[in-house]
């Protein structure tokens, strides 16, 4: 034993609350990061994607040849290729790793092509001569409704529905399809192992979920395949789905060597799924005094041509159709459509976006009817713990702060009146298009309920590890980092429970540790981190215990003032634990849509001032202002970083960002015609962070990066009405509809 | 063809493929992956260089017609060991996230304070209007620049 008098070193930094520096930064900063689109491999081909030109065809025949006979050219796979099961899919395996006999969306692979280098592959994709027998493209939701071609129906009736209230709103909402435009586009690399298995690297945000799927269509043992987790240029649901991973291994394996594929950005538009367009119809009655007394939703979503989520966004979407307010008696009913339009699935917000356009209107209208503040209104009938959610009886036993939220929104300081001395204050920006005398200032509010974690009695863990070594701690996961910061996250975790100061996070592949689940649903500080803490804290008493310590700092294990066993000596004794993290257990729904559905809750507001120029009808949005029940927030500069953020992509679906579809086809799959803020259309941003204790998440830590994006669109949408005087049910809010409507 | 040009202070020479752009040579030929390319239309710019002391998208420049040019990208602005006073203040300010838009902000903010010692905080705003973060909403990222303009060391 080695011995040693002194002082313990006391708390590390960079613990929980603090905010260091995230590891990856200075490569990022240094463009040094690799990302999947900078991989490469000795002897590497790069591959190409042949795609549908119509939205719906039948495939009448394929003709590689011209392809294969361009020099460089080594291999043309087609549906008759894919070794294994045939489809995929994240909840249903309905999509065909490669169209058989009938395309179904606009840009749907058809082959796969690879070739020596990226021109030559994207040449002989070209080169495919696919026969199509053109068919009537689906595209209208109701009429799939009619036609019964839905992914999910689902009815909420929750108390007497024989009750009414003598005030009385209705209004019929719709939102567009929107796009997570994440700025790396999809790519990947696969390397055969020369034993018939093979190896990925590709864009993720689950890379357990990409490794089954990968097993089962190239007919291999789930031991032949390992899904690396790898640099990744954002996500926000866009990285859920399989897209090229099947693509790749199958190309891979059938060529024997390394394949890489780079999806161009009008490629990434339809290789991935985007957030369902939807159709709401609300109506909401309370009495005299404007407590909510029966709410009535009818909730159509269009899934497009496959699965995807579809089932989960629409039950997402229906669970809070009423958001943060009690109310009596609920009736919802739910459709997700399948169509010919491209398949949507899962985007930041998850189902609970949509609705919350719609009922924080709704909210806004009863406030009027009832000639009522509508903060007023919103805070006789919030929503808190201890109350059960309006549609699925589902009691909240988290801290919930709606009333906290509204409070510090009332609280919040509103700006000055715009000056317009610089052109980034007018409406109309440098075109200088804007007249100062039309323009009209607006304010409006809007509150948002989300779930975290995976719900409807899904299994759902995180699998972590803490490992010493004699350079500190290791955390070992296959949680993905796709920007938020959970590799910061992690190592404060670790900091804090173990009381060490060096922690490295390593992600790892699928065949070193089980799954951490996806990154999305907010859940892996909660999830990933309820591990990594649960790991920690286990880690240290064992330690402890073994050399009857007291403490353990980067020195080693002390017991009072003596150093019992420096940390070398400890380091060499093979210390790791490993810890399956499981949240609360949720059910799935009975025939009322009633269940405890959901694992936690978290509840947002925004506070958005807009100026308008009613004359053009375009839009500035000067502020979005926000209070967010956080739980406790491990990092707060992360935290506002979500924040500021997801409110800028609330903001893009207010004003601008929408996939314009004609007949299944997308018009607009370029960054020059689908429109995503820029610096100059971000809004100054001001965030109160509202603690409670309570969560099962670690410290007490709830997840954060969905809420900003709920309800800062309707809060947009709001004060854009407040502006402008028009009604303005549709999102995103084009200039025609204020100025010409 | 074979292009002969200086990057970040280095004479190379190169092989073109018509009609490769600026981008493809530097990722693809010179291995220097630090620009990123996510829209190939000048939209984000994400593969903004300096080209001859102008800030440009390098994914609208023909590699052939940067013979003869001397181009400074992402991994040209940072020192050897360390980071440039633009990259410290926006690691420290938290405008790093998933960090595919940073090198092309790195180079966008460099070329303004090389411009403009201290700029406004609608000089900054202006001079990143062509450069898109998905992640971060501009915040981090101008209260760091802002940051660079309020003391002398760049």
């Amino acid at each position: 034993m080695s011995t040693r008098t002194g002082r313990r070193v006391g708390v590390p930094r960079g613990v929980i609350r603090d905010s260091p520096l995230r590891p990856d930064g200075v490569p990022k900063l240094r463009g040094e990061f690799e990302y999947a689109q900078d991989l490469r491999a000795e002897g590497m081909l790069w591959a190409a994607t042949v795609r549908s030109p119509h939205a719906r065809a039948r495939v009448v025949s394929i003709d590689l040849g011209p392809a294969l006979a361009i020099g460089g050219v080594h291999a043309c796979l087609t549906a008759a290729d894919v070794p294994g099961r045939a489809t995929f899919g994240l909840e249903h395996a309905d999509q065909p790793v490669l169209a058989g006999d009938e395309v179904k969306f606009w840009g749907e692979p058809v082959a796969v092509v690879a070739a020596e280098d990226d021109d030559t592959a994207r040449r002989a994709a070209a080169a495919v001569e696919v026969r199509y027998e053109e068919l009537d493209a689906r595209t209208d939701p109701e009429e799939a409704d009619d036609r019964d071609e839905v992914f999910r129906r689902l009815s909420i009736r929750r108390g007497d529905q024989g009750l009414h209230g003598s005030v009385v709103v209705e209004g019929e909402y719709e939102v567009g399809m929107q796009d997570q435009a994440p700025l790396g586009t999809e790519a990947g690399l696969a390397i055969p192992d020369g034993q018939g298995g093979v190896d990925l690297y590709a864009t993720s945000q689950y890379v357990h979920v990409d490794q089954e799927q990968v097993v089962a269509s190239l007919g291999l043992r789930p031991d032949q395949v390992r899904a690396h987790p790898t640099g990744i240029g954002g996500a926000f649901g866009a990285r859920e789905d399989v897209n090229l991973h099947i693509h790749l291994c199958m190309l891979a394996l059938h060529t024997g060597r390394p394949v890489k594929m780079v999806y161009h950005r009008s490629e990434s538009f339809t290789g991935h799924v985007h957030r369902h367009p939807a159709w709401l119809r609300y109506r909401h009655e309370s009495d005299e005094d404007g407590r909510l007394v029966r709410v009535e939703a009818r909730v159509m979503i269009d899934g497009g041509a496959y699965a995807s989520t579809t089932s989960a966004v629409l039950a997402n979407a229906c669970y809070f159709a009423v958001g943060p307010y009690r109310s009596d008696s609920v009736a919802v009913d739910g459709v997700g459509a399948r169509t010919n339009n491209p398949p949507c699935g899962a985007m930041r917000g998850f189902g609970a976006v949509q609705v919350c356009f719609a009922y924080e209107a709704q909210m806004d209208r009863l406030a009027a009817a009832l000639e009522m503040d509508p903060l007023d209104l919103r805070e006789l009938n919030a929503l808190g713990t201890g109350d059960p959610m309006p549609t699925t009886g589902q009691v909240i036993e988290t801290p919930l702060p709606t009333i906290e939220v509204i409070r510090s929104l009332q609280a919040m300081p509103l700006p000055e009146p715009a000056t317009m001395a610089h052109h980034s204050e007018l409406p109309g920006g440098s075109g200088l298009t804007t007249e100062p005398h039309h323009v009209r200032r607006g304010v409006g509010y809007a509150l948002g309920l989300k779930n975290l974690g995976f719900s409807e009695g899904s299994d759902d863990y995180a699998q972590a590890r803490v490992r010493l070594t004699p350079d500190g701690a290791v955390v070992e996961t296959a949680a993905i980092e796709v920007g938020q910061g959970l590799v910061t996250v992690l190592a404060q975790i670790v900091r804090s429970a173990l009381g060490i100061s060096r922690v490295d996070v390593n992600h790892v592949d699928t065949s070193k540790i089980d799954s951490a689940g996806s990154t999305s649903a907010s859940r892996q500080t909660q999830l990933s981190g309820g591990a990594t803490l649960e790991a920690s804290v286990k880690l240290r008493q064992r330690v402890l215990d073994r050399h009857e310590g007291e403490e353990l700092d980067d020195d080693g294990v002390w017991k009072g003032d003596e150093l019992v066993v420096s940390w070398s000596v400890l380091a060499e004794e093979d210390w790791e634990e490993t810890v399956t993290f499981r949240h609360p257990p949720t059910t799935g729904p009975d025939e009322n849509g009633q269940g405890v559905i959901h694992a936690d809750f978290a509840v947002a507001g925004h506070r958005a001032v807009v100026d308008v120029d009613t004359e053009l009808g375009l839009v500035k949005v000067v502020r979005v202002d926000t209070a967010q029940d956080v739980g406790l927030a491990l990092n707060p500069q992360s935290v506002r970083g979500q924040i500021e953020g997801g409110i800028l992509q609330g903001v893009g679906l207010a004003v601008m960002e929408e996939l314009v579809m004609k007949d299944g086809v997308i018009l607009n799959p370029t960054f020059t015609d689908y429109l995503l803020p820029t610096i100059l259309d971000a809004p100054d941003v001001e965030a109160l962070l509202i603690e409670r204790e309570g969560s099962w998440g670690p410290f007490g830590a709830k997840g954060v990066g969905e809420p900003p994006t709920i309800s800062s669109t309707a809060a947009v949408a709001a004060a854009i009405r407040a502006a402008s005087g028009k009604e303005l049910n549709r999102v995103p809010i084009r200039p025609q509809d204020i100025a010409l409507e | 063809m074979i292009v002969e040009l200086t990057v970040n202070g280095v004479p190379v020479t190169a092989r073109v493929t018509n009609p490769g752009s600026l981008l493809d040579l530097l990722r693809d030929e010179l291995g220097l992956p630090g620009s990123k390319n996510a829209c190939e239309q000048g939209e984000c710019g994400s593969c903004s260089v300096i080209l001859d002391g102008e800030l440009v998208c390098s994914c609208l420049v023909m590699a052939a017609d940067a013979a003869g040019s001397s181009v400074t990208t992402v991994e040209g602005v940072s020192p050897d060991d360390g980071l440039h006073p633009v990259q410290e203040a926006m690691h420290h300010a938290g405008a790093v996230q998933c960090g595919f838009c940073t090198p092309g902000i790195v180079v966008a903010a460099v070329d303004l304070f090389a411009r403009n010692a201290h700029p406004s905080s609608n000089e900054i705003k202006d001079a990143l209007a062509g450069n898109i973060c998905r992640c971060t909403g501009y915040g981090a990222i101008i209260r760091a620049l802002e940051g660079v303009g309020a003391t002398d060391e760049h």
